[in-house]
């Protein structure tokens, strides 16, 4: 009774900081989109746009009015979903976002699958032998994914794994003579090529998702390890373990029966905000891989200069971080019994 | 002490890194009895216990002899000590709110202890688990078998800490500083269960403390330790005709109830006693 | 008076930076963080006597040339020498490092500790900009930034300085929230010190040593997003020598001609793996237990 209360309590108050969170985002956006340098009228009409057309688009985007007006014009759009037109496609931006996202998302979870399965392991090896040459050999390991320019690291990957060994698919999601082959129900190319039963396009997309993922993985799993070393580090040092010990439990036994399940809680929420940063390293790994998601529609967008499409995804990304955050909360309040 | 449990000679252990020895040259045997360790913080006595259980890693043990009941504990694998580990020799932990899992029911706790040594279901465990609870005086140990560390008093803590200690009935308990951590209301109550526990079972208890009154009434016998060596062997009921001057330092260092309102004598260290043999 | 002051602070401080110094080279990793930064700090400043070619001058008859034949990295697609164009490159390099610290740092600092001192709505206010500013990864926000400012190297750098402040922020405020309670600062309070002079004088200085670690940790992040600018063409423009940008640029060759895109990217790599390294051996050096945090 005094749990759900609590949990309400706690869950009023995020909704509260979240909501402020979500204005300012609105406002950051605002003011990069509309008060920087960058023209948006000149962005749509183009350079030898009269100056009769280029006062009318100046007008009906509304630049006249005064800036806290046109904040709340903005507002009032984002609220009903409004997010413009794209310049490029003619289509509505957020129509153009949603059919780009499960590209990335697709990327983005592997990549986070392979992270997680590579940092959580090695963080626990590293604290188990601290300051042995396994925690030494681990940390070089992981800072070097860390330090890699992986736009760069993706360009080495490609001709090496692609146009010198052949083992991988190269750019795009899948081969080109399989695209339009699968019809994109939920725009995740590994689950609708498996539901159309077309194995050969599920092998290729694998195949092509492998590396950019793999690369993705190993960029976040440096932050991952270093925190699972930290956090498994703290319950090391506790006393609860030489319990396990005394009972008669081996090491082994004792770090994951006891130790892994009390840094799990936090393992989720540094997973969560792994996932967040990820995001980072997809826009500049999209480039290289020429693959078509949301990345590539943010930056092919910056280099034609439409504010409008930029800002969206930089909104959207805003709230997802802001997402992510919230749920790695809510599942520290769901795993760990110390909050309920 | 018709049987030995424990003989230890010469026991030297250095940390990692350290430049001298912890524990110098300790000796001394173990029979059915209840044996106290006496010291002020940093005299090796946790070390000891800790070092029976060969829990310190990245230490160096040796010694003339550390045989406990047919094995000698420097000479078991790893894989020989985790059958020796909880099953014929445990340890009770200090305090109950940081030597438990927070996030594991403290029944399963408990229960593990058997599961890991005999071969049986976990409803056995638990049902073993459960009779141990009740042995150590909980009431509703069925209800206190679910709850967590976070949502039993301290008291309840160290009593299932007992119980998931004794619950493999070992030969030889390790007590450190069993009751230091709890309020002075339930320390009597704990060390009395503990104490009828040790008595029923004929199990063999070292008591590590720094509190002489509590040793002197728990306890058969009594080891006084200073600076990793052991000072002197008293029985428990001799204590206060102790020959050495440290221990005599010690004992005039208890206030007494009814004895002098002066202020009590400090202890007196001289460096002599870090050399000289027990 | 004040230059006796100095010498007498002067070896202290000396005395400590020796200190800090000798424990990074026992270790074989913070040793090389090191060895890499002062190679990095000769070329920027040496970069006319080191490298072996102007590194503008373009050789429409030379393009495309592999390793060796005296240009040591072989030669772009205009024919430029790659190494001393990754030579001059050290100095864009560390200007943007240099540029993004000095402002990063100094608001940073005065936005935590204020923060942190006054506490009560100016805090809450703060620290809400600063959630903003964090609920994007740093890349995104300089690149919605340097789209709206349009693309150019300066640009770039207040783009990452913009971004990067938040952490500091964070960090400065934690610290100084510890210190605020101390007698000193009652004392100080008591004397009549402005809350201004309090927060410059005597917080700003006690939450030095830990934003200084964080700078340094935080410069590999400012390397390898300062190269994702440049290679998403937002930063450091052609022909500027910037390592990204030369990437991008031989990214159209790279199948060919592997040493356009190998080389500045195997500096990158070095130079922010050397900071990484750098930063976790100050952090064992100085502040072993709090830095875990992010």
């Amino acid at each position: 009774m005094s749990f759900s209360r609590l949990r309400l309590g706690g869950a009023v108050g995020q909704l509260g900081s979240i909501i402020v969170t979500l204005l300012g985002l609105l406002v950051l956006t605002f003011f990069i989109g509309r008060m920087m340098p960058a023209d948006p009228v000149r962005a749509i009409v183009g350079e030898d746009a009269t100056r009769e057309t280029y006062e009318q688009v100046y007008h009906a985007l509304g630049l006249d009015r005064p800036v806290w007006e046109q904040f709340v014009y903005y507002m009032r759009d984002v609220l009903t979903g409004n997010f413009g037109t794209s310049i490029r496609t003619g289509q509505p931006v957020i129509q153009d976002i949603l059919h780009v996202m499960p590209a990335t998302i697709e990327l983005a979870t592997f990549a986070i699958l392979i992270g997680a399965c590579l940092g959580i392991p090695m963080g626990v090896f590293a604290a188990v032998n601290k300051d042995r040459w396994p925690d030494h050999a681990v940390r070089v390991f992981s800072l070097f994914g860390h330090s890699m320019p992986i736009f760069w690291t993706g360009m080495i990957a490609l001709i090496v794994f692609y146009a010198h060994l052949d083992l991988v698919g190269g750019s795009g999601r899948m081969d080109q003579f399989y695209i339009g082959l699968v019809d994109e129900r939920t725009g995740f190319l590994l689950i609708d090529s498996l539901r159309a039963g077309e194995m050969d396009v599920f092998w290729s997309a694998l195949n092509h998702l492998i590396l950019p993922a793999t690369l993705l993985g190993y960029s976040s799993s440096a932050y991952i390890t270093r925190m699972t070393r930290s956090f498994m580090l703290d319950q090391l040092g506790q006393e609860y373990v030489t319990t396990a010990r005394v009972k008669g439990l081996s090491r082994g036994q004792t770090i994951w029966l006891h130790a892994f399940g009390n840094i799990r809680v936090q393992l989720v929420t540094i997973i969560a905000l792994a996932y967040g940063s990820l995001l980072e390293g997809a826009v500049l790994i999209e480039t290289v891989f020429a693959w078509p998601g949301f990345g590539s529609y943010l930056t092919s967008n910056l280099i034609i200069g439409d504010m409008n499409a930029v800002m969206t995804c930089v909104l959207i990304i805003g709230v997802i971080f802001i997402g992510l955050n919230l749920l790695s909360d809510i599942l520290y309040r769901i795993f760990d019994p110390r909050t309920r | 002490m018709e049987k030995t449990i424990l003989d230890v000679r010469n026991l030297r252990i250095r940390y990692g890194g350290a430049s001298t020895d912890a524990v110098r040259g300790v000796s001394f045997t173990l029979g059915r009895e209840r044996l106290g360790i006496v010291g002020e913080s940093g005299s090796g006595k946790s070390t000891i216990g800790r070092a029976l259980l060969r829990l310190l890693p990245g230490a160096t043990i040796t010694a003339d002899s550390l045989r406990f009941e047919d094995v000698d504990l420097l000479a078991l694998s790893e894989k020989e000590m985790l059958k020796v580990r909880g099953r014929r020799m445990s340890m009770i932990l200090q305090d109950p709110k940081f030597s438990l899992n927070p996030i594991r029911r403290v029944g399963d706790q408990v229960a593990e202890t058997y599961l890991r040594h005999f071969k049986c279901s976990r409803g056995e465990a638990r049902e073993k688990a459960i009779a141990m609870l009740e042995a150590v005086k909980i009431r509703d140990a069925e209800r206190v078998y679910a709850q967590y560390p976070h949502e039993i008093s301290g008291g309840m803590g160290q009593r299932v800490m007992i119980a998931m200690m004794l619950l493999a009935d070992p030969d030889l308990v390790i007590a450190d500083e069993p009751t230091s951590a709890l309020d002075v209301t339930v320390r009597l109550q704990v060390l009395n269960i503990l104490d009828g526990l040790v008595r029923d079972r004929g199990i063999g208890l070292i008591m590590i403390s720094h509190d002489l009154n509590l040793v002197r009434n728990f306890c058969d016998r009594v080891l006084i330790m200073y600076a990793g060596r052991v000072v002197e062997t008293l029985q428990a009921s001799e204590l206060d005709s102790a020959q050495h001057p440290y221990t005599q330092g010690l004992l005039a260092a208890q206030p007494r109830i009814g004895g002098s309102r002066a202020p009590l004598a400090v202890l007196d260290r001289k460096p002599e006693w870090l050399e000289e043999k027990a | 008076m004040s230059a006796a002051v100095e010498t007498h602070t002067l070896p202290g401080w000396l005395n400590a930076l020796k200190n800090i110094l000798l424990f990074l080279l026992r270790s074989p990793t913070s040793a090389f963080g090191l060895a890499v930064l002062a190679v990095l700090i000769l070329c920027a400043l040496f970069a006319p006597l080191i490298a072996t070619h102007d590194p503008y001058v373009q050789a429409l008859g030379n393009t495309l040339k592999p390793p060796g034949n005296g240009h040591l990295f072989g030669t772009d697609e205009l024919g430029r020498d790659i190494f001393s164009r990754l030579v001059y490159g050290a100095r864009i390099t560390l200007t943007i490092i240099f540029l993004v610290s000095i402002i990063v740092g100094p608001v940073g600092l005065l936005i935590g500790a204020s923060a942190g001192y006054l506490g009560g709505k100016f805090d809450t206010v703060l620290m809400r900009i600063t959630d903003i500013f964090l609920s994007f990864p740093s890349l995104i926000l300089s690149l919605a930034f340097v789209a709206a400012l349009g693309p150019s190297l300066n640009n770039a750098i207040i783009a990452i300085a913009l971004t990067s402040w938040p952490p500091i922020a964070r960090l400065a405020r934690a610290e100084a929230m510890t210190f605020r309670k101390a007698d000193y600062i009652a004392a100080a309070r008591l004397q009549g010190a402005s809350p201004l002079r309090i927060i410059v004088k005597s917080i700003m200085p006690m939450c030095l040593p830990s934003v200084l670690i964080r700078l340094t940790l935080n410069m590999a992040t400012v390397i390898l997003t300062a190269a994702g600018l440049g290679f998403l063409g937002l930063g450091a423009q052609p022909p500027l020598p910037e390592w990204g940008a030369m990437i991008a640029t031989g990214r159209r060759y790279m199948l060919d001609n592997w040493w356009l895109v190998t080389f500045p990217g195997l500096a990158i790599l070095t130079v922010s793996l050397s900071f990484n390294l750098l930063g976790d051996g100050l952090r064992d050096a100085l502040d072993p237990k709090q830095m875990n945090k992010r």
